[in-house]
């Protein structure tokens, strides 16, 4: 696995996040407000430990690649710039589209020859299996939900498209990166 | 000369920033000291990756080792070595006392959404089995929130790792 395909790997996970986090305080109820904020900050906690294997490699810091790349320098698949707020259908679609599509890769990562990638990859899939399990219970709630099959039907061809970003990725690069650009070496 | 008994005593005084009454070496997340020249060198293995208690769990681990004299060097590993499995008996019964239901132990392939919905839970108010998931997160990303059907209490259960 080298150095940009985890770059990827790590900029789906955190951009994943911040479309998550859109959800905190606005959930359609309580506990899915309790969920969704979980699951942005794992995913954002993923997302570091990544960056940080990455910024090693290549002698930057995780912030750094986190926030400092142009937005053209990500490598996230459009699947998750997506801006689904506040379609629920929708979002849950994607939810358990990606935590699959998501899990054949970490698995794949826990075979790496890297022991550092393998131990890393092993520790996510162990947080991972919550969110999993997470998709699954809303899977079987609203399986039989037309809105919820034509959301499904509309995503599934995103999944593994990469290349040129949509639209709101640039919107969401100016919030994500605003504060770090505005005090530039600024430590917190 | 600090020893590495000592650092342990000294570490194991540190509380866990979000669950006071369990020390962060009853947590488990200590792997392991060492220390040569008068430096200590610890391995902090991490609970959850995205968990904003690890910066203050480390800068307390090298503040206590600053005040022992030595020079601390925490390490952060970041592998599936830390478990839910490795809070000490100690810790589990100081969760328990404080509301929180201990982790069940991991098993292999994993924890299954059936076993969470199963009421193979234990309420650690009345010890009552007549338990339900009402969310699989809670306030923080290793914590679950069930239901006591018996002493009509929610509490908080941790998730196994």
């Amino acid at each position: 696995m080298n150095a940009q395909e985890l770059l990827a790997i790590a900029d789906d996970e955190l951009i994943l996040g911040w479309r998550n986090s859109e959800w905190t305080g606005i959930a359609p109820f309580l506990e899915e407000d309790v969920a969704f904020s979980s699951i942005a900050q794992n995913e954002i906690g993923h997302a570091r430990a990544l960056y940080q294997l990455v910024a090693a490699e290549l002698g930057t810091t995780a912030d750094e690649l986190a926030f400092d790349r142009k937005p053209e320098e990500y490598r996230c698949s459009q699947f998750v710039e997506l801006r689904l707020v506040p379609d629920w259908a929708k979002t849950i679609a994607r939810h358990c589209l990606y935590e699959d599509a998501d899990e054949r890769r970490i698995k794949e990562l826990i075979e790496s020859d890297d022991p550092e990638v393998a131990g890393l990859a092993a520790k996510i899939d162990r947080e991972e299996a919550y969110h999993r399990m997470h998709a699954q219970m809303w899977f079987e709630r609203l399986q039989d939900v037309p809105q919820f099959q034509e959301a499904l039907e509309e995503l599934r061809p995103m999944v593994v498209e990469r290349g040129e970003h949509l639209p709101e990725f640039e919107q969401l690069w100016e919030e994500m990166t605003e504060v770090r650009r505005s005090v530039a070496g600024a430590t917190w | 000369m600090v020893t590495e008994e000592r650092v342990w005593e000294a570490l194991a005084e540190i509380p866990d920033p979000e669950i006071p009454p369990i020390s962060i070496v009853d947590l488990g997340v200590v792997r392991g000291v060492t220390v040569s020249n008068g430096t200590v060198h610890v391995e902090f293995t991490p609970t959850f990756l995205g968990c904003p208690a690890l910066e203050v769990m480390r800068d307390q681990m090298a503040g206590r080792i600053r005040e022992l004299g030595a020079e601390p060097n925490v390490e952060v590993i970041l592998d599936d070595s830390w478990s839910t499995d490795r809070i000490t008996p100690a810790g589990r019964e100081k969760l328990r006392q404080s509301g929180f239901a201990p982790p069940a132990p991991r098993e292999a392939g994993g924890p299954q959404l059936v076993q969470l919905q199963s009421k193979a839970f234990k309420c650690p108010y009345c010890g009552s089995t007549e338990t339900r998931l009402e969310n699989i997160f809670g306030p923080t990303p290793c914590r679950s929130v069930r239901y006591c059907d018996s002493c009509r209490q929610p509490f908080e259960q941790f998730k196994t790792i």
